[in-house]
């Protein structure tokens, strides 16, 4: 006993008279991150705007590249609400003077788009240099990040078309965010310290407060708010999706004409247009953002070397033929991938 | 209600395989008494001299069925298993419109199916912002680094070899995506369970504590007061993580799910697990874990998962999914098959730890009692509540409520939307309900 005593004195005198912490703990386990690794990785940027990388961007740039790698989802102006939440709009010259968004409280924006919530700019840097483009993420250099992101403050009518955003001024473009005012932590969902001890929020007070009341606790009940029968059938065949024994049944939702055809086998082609994100844009019988698979057989079922130009078409994106909204490239598809798909498209798509 | 069960039910043989499609309908209308003859027709359905002798019982009993008579399958034969092919039905399942993307979607798990408090791997819902990858472990890494020099003495890289080598831990959790409910903040907007609930699961998770690794990286706890994780895939998601749960030894990376490695579409090979934490901070694919001095504002803490109030305000980190109970059987879009004895199931959880009592209204929330917990209770867990109920084949409405051992009581959704108007998207737990007709049809209702 005295002896056990004794080591642990030894070990307290040890790490108190050494640094603070201990590294290794697990010996074999682990190495030493190398500078350029890090430097690899670590590309996140904070409000502060620690992290970000110097470089600039103009809205002219900004524009070409705007056009060229994010109009096919967000279309030409960020405004697009076809395949994401619109980036630009909602927000006024005098949200940018007050820092929120009026909008927001009045009820009169139709859809939040991420200027109208944004109040860090650094979020948005952050996250095109990450995740953009949608097909090719971290594909963008920082300058091609300053020049998009001062492309979408142009669209926002935050700075003039002649501007040049760069690391030495977006602290004040910071200043002009139109809801930067607009976020509150004063709430009791933060699972850290509060911020009264230096971290976020109200240190978990709840606010809601309902009470365990158990026998006759109202004299009616208030029904708010009904399935609509469109929603009823809106997903398909309930009954299919429970099981066919046991103490329930699925309702019938779409009647015993609908019961369960056979599943069809799907199309290794069609695997592929899902698997490489063509069906976001483009349906089989149908418009999404580019033309249905059916208005593109019609359009070129008559001409001899409709493969060979569709499958450059795909391969480097085009613009034009179908409206303004551009097809990306896919360079990353397979040739005889590609092949495989138009010559799916072109016998119908099936 | 509880007590007033003193018979064993009228328990009828399954009808399943006897309706056809005209009795189904007139169930659906609420005609159940063609169901006593059922029994009788079916026999008689069969072959001839089984039909003479149906009045003697069951086919199913007086004829072996060919499972009994025949040899069947041997072993190996499916050499990783799948659920009977008779299961078909229970699968995960996207709603129509809510996404235009499959990449940056939702599958919602098949809550109205599910049994106890473990989600089968294959049924764990699915939340992706750019995609899933089936990634290589072998190439995979984690790297643990500082935002700067001084938080963290040695910024360190694990390979999967290495990190499967450290003392692990193994806990069951609920994960809830922050969204959950989300469609029904306004009024109801879908049918069933699976679609106003279904982004929940519950795993039992295996990994080491994160703790572990920052100490092993010589992290300054005194300066380093948040933690950014880092996925691998396309988006590189990021979400900001309180130092706190990191030293309570909460926080954990994540290699093992259910006994098995994670599936792909649940961070293969490495996530973090966050307990009681919405979904968006158990980040998948984990690739870098940064400590730092200042909460970072990424993209799903600054554009998304805000909570939007009434004055016009976005709730910015709002993180713990506080408590919130739903009745899984029945539920919306199922039918009672006749009146008598049922055993009202359902699920509760709080993130703020272990789930104290649930009771269950029959009325509308007029009345309650206390339902049976199933334990034992896990902290951070789903809890698998039952209770006995016998329908007269009148109108009424389910409700579950849960409490938590902190005392808080699910609030209902006259109460949530007081404080926090319609058009917040995230962090609705209100109270669910459940409405029978006479049919037998369930559908979803709110009650303020």
């Amino acid at each position: 006993m005295f002896r056990f005593s004794k080591t642990i004195l030894v070990l307290a005198l040890f790490s108190a008279s050494t640094a603070t912490v201990a590294v290794d703990n697990y010996k074999g386990i682990g190495r030493q991150a190398t500078p350029a690794e890090v430097k690899a990785w670590d590309i996140d940027v904070r409000p502060d705007f620690k992290g970000l990388p110097k470089g600039s961007g103009s809205v002219d740039r900004g524009q070409e590249l705007f056009e060229e790698k994010c109009a096919s989802c967000h279309g030409t102006f960020g405004e697009s609400n076809e395949v994401f939440t619109p980036l630009v709009g909602g927000t006024t010259k005098d949200d940018m003077k007050t820092g929120r968004v009026k909008g927001l409280s009045s009820g009169e924006l139709p859809q939040r788009t991420t200027f109208t919530k944004v109040a860090t700019i650094s979020t948005v840097f952050d996250y095109i240099q990450r995740a953009m483009p949608w097909t090719a993420p971290k594909s963008l250099k920082p300058d091609e990040v300053y020049a998009i992101l001062a492309y979408m403050l142009n669209l926002s009518e935050m700075v003039p078309a002649d501007f040049v955003l760069s690391d030495k001024n977006i602290a004040d473009v910071q200043k002009m965010l139109p809801n930067r005012l607009g976020m509150t932590t004063d709430h009791g969902m933060w699972p850290g310290a509060s911020a009264a001890k230096g971290g976020i929020g109200n240190g978990g007070k709840p606010d809601t407060s309902n009470k365990a009341c158990m026998k006759n606790c109202k004299s009616e009940v208030q029904i708010g708010s009904t399935l609509p029968d469109y929603a009823r059938t809106a997903h398909g065949e309930l009954y299919d999706q429970n099981r066919s024994f046991g103490p329930v049944r699925g309702t019938r939702t779409l009647g015993a004409a609908a019961a369960a055809p056979a599943a069809a086998a799907v199309s290794p082609a069609m695997e592929l247009a899902t698997k490489n994100g063509c069906m976001a844009c483009h349906g089989v019988n149908n418009k999404i953002v580019g033309p249905g698979y059916n208005e593109v057989q019609a359009r070129y079922k008559d001409q001899p070397d409709a493969e060979v130009r569709l499958v450059a078409k795909v391969k480097a994106g085009g613009q034009g033929v179908w409206g303004s909204v551009p097809m990306p490239p896919n360079a990353h598809l397979k040739d005889e991938d590609i092949k495989t798909l138009v010559q799916w498209i072109m016998s119908g798509a099936k | 209600m509880v007590d007033s069960v003193k018979q064993p039910g009228r328990l009828r043989p399954a009808p399943e395989n006897f309706l056809s499609e005209e009795q189904i309908k007139a169930v659906g209308a609420g005609r159940r008494d063609f169901l006593r003859k059922s029994f009788l027709a079916a026999g008689a359905a069969l072959a001839a001299p089984l039909a003479a002798r149906a009045s003697e019982g069951d086919p199913n009993i007086l004829q072996n069925p060919e499972w009994t008579t025949t040899l069947g399958n041997p072993v190996a034969m499916r050499p990783y298993g799948s659920p009977s092919k008779f299961e078909s039905q229970l699968i995960r399942r996207e709603s129509p419109g809510l996404a235009r993307v499959g990449g940056a979607s939702v599958s919602f798990a098949p809550l109205q199916g599910m049994f106890g408090i473990i989600t089968p791997s294959g049924l764990h819902f699915e939340r992706h912002h750019q995609g899933w990858h089936d990634i290589d472990p072998s190439r995979h890494r984690l790297m643990v680094n500082g935002s700067d020099d001084s938080l963290l003495k040695k910024p360190k890289v694990y390979t999967m070899d290495e990190l499967m080598r450290l003392p692990p831990v193994s806990r069951i959790h609920f994960i809830e995506c922050g969204a959950n409910t989300g469609l029904e903040w306004g009024n109801v907007a879908v049918p069933t369970v699976q679609y106003t609930h279904g982004m929940l699961s519950c795993s039992e998770f295996t990994g080491v504590p994160l703790k572990t690794l920052l100490e092993d990286c010589g992290v300054d706890y005194k300066k380093a007061r948040y933690v950014l994780a880092e996925g691998a895939d396309g988006s590189s998601m990021t979400r900001t993580i309180p130092m706190e749960m990191v030293e309570s030894g909460e926080v954990m990376v994540a290699y093992g799910q259910n006994g098995e490695m994670l599936r792909p579409e649940n961070g293969y090979p490495l996530r973090l697990v966050v307990p009681g934490v919405q979904g968006v901070s158990w980040v998948k694919w984990l690739r870098r874990i940064e400590v730092g001095d200042k909460p970072y504002a990424t993209k799903d803490e600054a554009v998304h998962y805000i909570d939007l109030l009434p004055n016009g305000l976005h709730r910015q980190y709002s993180s713990i999914q506080e408590a919130k109970s739903v009745i899984t059987t029945p539920s919306g879009g199922q039918t009672l098959l006749d009146k008598g004895f049922y055993n009202v199931s359902g699920l509760a959880w709080s993130g703020r730890g272990r789930i104290k009592q649930v009771d269950v209204s029959f009325d509308g929330g007029i009345n309650w009692q206390s339902a049976r917990i199933e334990g034992p209770v896990q902290n951070k867990a789903l809890t698998r509540f039952n209770i006995n109920w016998v329908w007269d084949g009148k109108p009424a409405i389910l409700q579950s409520r849960a409490i938590d051992e902190t005392g808080f009581v699910q609030p209902t959704y006259g109460q949530l939307r007081k404080v926090r108007g319609t058009k917040s998207i995230y962090h609705n737990n209100a109270i669910q309900s459940w409405k029978v007709i006479e049919s037998g049809e369930v559908s979803n209702v709110q009650v303020l």
